[in-house]
């Protein structure tokens, strides 16, 4: 298992390799970060775009940026990933683009946290809910309310819930529910609890809506998973042996069921990176969904290309536990 | 069959059409009962027949109706729904039936272009990857796993919030087939492993089948069952992909107008303006659903084990 898991582990330093290589040409070739700058009526001086060019390292050449990018090696410092420096950016020399990132990773991370563990939760439940009682109205609809869950476009569904929200603290005259940002714009003077419930009350909305993502795709597949396992011959046996309902599905069922959740989990996890993207557009969050936003609309290529490969990482991370926990999880899968 | 006579009759070159009758009426049978399988299907029949009649709507529907999706002066703004704009106007002078018509209108040409070119694209790749095997597999697939490491959104916008001078719709369909044919390849990959091993292809390369002829006539063919259900649920993929890049305002630009740039435009309306708010966004919701069914019902016709749970 140790092996496996080291080996596992040196296999992604390929992985993450190829990723900067994509991520780099990905951002590069796709756009000029100066082309704003370029046509500025009236036009900005040819010194200060030279100037401009040197400062983002853009008068090198291709191969040589990425290497540039990835190591650092021939620039000012304040480039290279291995040295943990994401580049300069375009809004200034002043702006600190891994600062930038991880101040708002905590924001987001909140949301995706309780997002994932929501959907994953209701899933199940659903999911088991919906194999055991198979063709009765209400495995019909849960499977609708999943189907209806899968069309769904999740910042339409957002905007609705927000307003919606806006349109009950406007009839009741309370705040009963937070609409905008990850916390209240004045927190100053807070205890610690209130400060809890600050977070918490302002997570309820987007949480609700990202939940989506997540549960459309799971919820059928516990569904599929548990109906195998519930027609499998040993729980047949269970039955068999007169092992009370309760018992035959929690510890029989369910635990063999839930073992294949934990691949799609991971797949998952690049879907909620781009409901995240919308919903805190949606709820004007200042996370790194708006980040990205953010750095496309003002072409930061390097802030994007950070947290392209940010986003990459969670990505490959996600589906390496993954594995590793289904060796974990399933007996039968060795790895000599 | 056909590549079997090839070696006895040395005149003819082995790539020569085979001879047509024996082998079409099997496909034709097989076709008829994939079909009659679909029919039974009800909800795969009704979203079809639903579905046709929203690409009626986007495609007929603008020849028939007054307006266009763009602003007229004769238009009152901001009016709620009245016969003569059944879904009400915008606060800039359009006539929202007019926008839905062209919006839906170019979020299916997107969605189906999507389709086909990441379907054609991912399903060669996915081919000679798993016919070759070895070096040739490992460096494809490696290739997926890279792209697949990019979440879709996060890709799509990124670059077509990068490209100057406004995307059209053909433009963001090209970026969103970029990105999404990886599951294709990964689907007929895993087909044409196991069917690589059968004597058919074995028949046929030892009748001197190039291994272009093997893999475009025989295996993609044999493929073309999970292939048709993963492309009918990338027309979904796709049609959610463009809505959220219009939406982050990378897709579609104004005075072109797609579903997600009007759930845009209305995104505070849910409230005060409805008839702006709702049709977009069930317009999204219904094709979808319709897709979906429409790809659950065929995979029952053409894979009838894969849904046979014991019942």
């Amino acid at each position: 298992m140790l092996v496996y898991t080291v080996r596992r582990l040196l296999g992604t330093i390929p992985l993450l390799l190829a990723a900067s290589l994509l991520t780099f040409l990905l951002v590069d070739l796709s756009g000029d970060p100066l082309a704003d700058l370029k046509v500025q009526q009236p036009p900005v001086p040819a010194e200060v775009i030279e100037a401009e060019e040197e400062r983002l390292y853009l008068d090198r050449s291709l191969p040589e940026r990425y290497v540039l990018w990835l190591t650092g090696i021939g620039g000012d410092g304040d480039i290279g990933l291995l040295r943990g420096e994401f580049g300069p950016s375009v809004r200034g020399p002043d702006y600190d683009i891994g600062q930038a990132l991880a101040d708002r990773l905590g924001t987001t991370l909140r949301l995706v946290a309780a997002a994932l563990l929501l959907a994953l939760g209701l899933a199940i439940l659903t999911g088991v809910v919906s194999a055991v009682r198979q063709y009765s109205a209400i495995d019909y609809t849960l499977t609708f309310v999943g189907f209806l869950a899968l069309a769904m476009p999740t910042f339409w569904l957002g905007a609705l819930v927000k307003e919606a929200g806006v349109w009950a603290n406007q009839q009741t005259g309370y705040t009963l529910f937070y609409t905008v940002g990850a916390t209240s714009a004045d927190t100053r003077g807070f205890t610690a609890w209130q400060l809890f419930t600050d977070h918490l009350g302002h997570l309820v909305l987007p949480t609700l809506t990202l939940m989506l993502t997540g549960y459309a795709a799971w919820s059928r597949y516990q569904r599929t998973s548990m109906l195998e396992v519930l027609n499998s011959d040993y729980v047949r046996l269970a039955r068999a042996k007169g092992l009370p309902n309760r018992v035959v599905l929690r510890r029989h069922a369910l635990r063999t069921a839930l073992i294949p959740l934990t691949t799609v989990a991971a797949v998952t996890v690049a879907g909620t990176v781009d409901g995240v993207i919308l919903i805190e557009t949606v709820f004007q969050w200042r996370g790194l969904g708006d980040f990205f936003v953010e750095s496309i609309k003002r072409s930061d290529a390097y802030a994007l290309m950070g947290w392209l490969m940010l986003s990459g990482t969670a990505v490959i991370l996600a589906n390496l536990i993954a594995d590793l926990l289904y060796g974990v999880l399933d007996p039968r899968i060795r790895h000599e | 069959m056909s590549d079997l006579q090839a070696p006895t009759s040395a005149a003819t070159p082995p790539s020569a059409d085979p001879p047509t009758d024996a082998p079409d009426t099997a496909a034709h049978g097989q076709l008829r009962l994939v079909l009659a399988r679909f029919v039974r299907h009800r909800m795969a029949m009704t979203s079809l027949a639903v579905f046709v009649l929203t690409v009626l709507f986007a495609f007929a529907g603008p020849l028939l109706w007054a307006w266009d999706h763009t602003v007229h002066r004769e238009i009152l703004p901001n009016q709620p729904p009245s016969w003569d704009h059944p879904f009400g106007t915008t606060n800039a002078g359009h006539d929202v039936l007019g926008q839905l018509m062209r919006g839906t209108q170019q979020t299916i040409k997107v969605a189906l272009t999507v389709s086909v070119l990441a379907t054609a694209f991912g399903a060669v790749w996915g081919a000679v990857a798993g016919y070759y095997r070895g070096w040739v597999d490992a460096v494809m697939m490696r290739t997926v796993d890279v792209l697949m490491v990019v979440p879709l959104l996060v890709a799509v916008a990124a670059i077509g919030g990068n490209v100057r001078g406004g995307t059209t719709w053909w433009v963001v369909a090209l970026i969103i087939a970029l990105f999404s044919w990886t599951t294709i390849a990964r689907v007929v990959r895993g087909v044409v492993l196991s069917l690589r091993e059968q004597e058919f292809v074995e028949a046929a390369r030892a009748a001197g089948a190039s291994d272009a002829r093997i893999i475009l006539r025989h295996l993609l063919p044999n493929a073309a069952g999970p292939v048709i259900v993963a492309a009918t649920l990338l027309i979904a993929t796709a049609i959610l992909l463009e809505a959220s890049m219009s939406f982050l305002g990378f897709g579609i630009q104004a005075p072109d107008i797609s579903l997600g740039l009007m759930i845009d435009n209305a995104r505070t309306a849910a409230f005060t303006r409805p008839w702006l708010f709702y049709p977009p966004g069930l317009f999204i919701v219904l094709i979808c659903l319709t897709i979906n069914f429409i790809g659950d019902g065929l995979r029952d016709a053409l894979d009838p084990r894969q849904t046979m749970v014991r019942r």
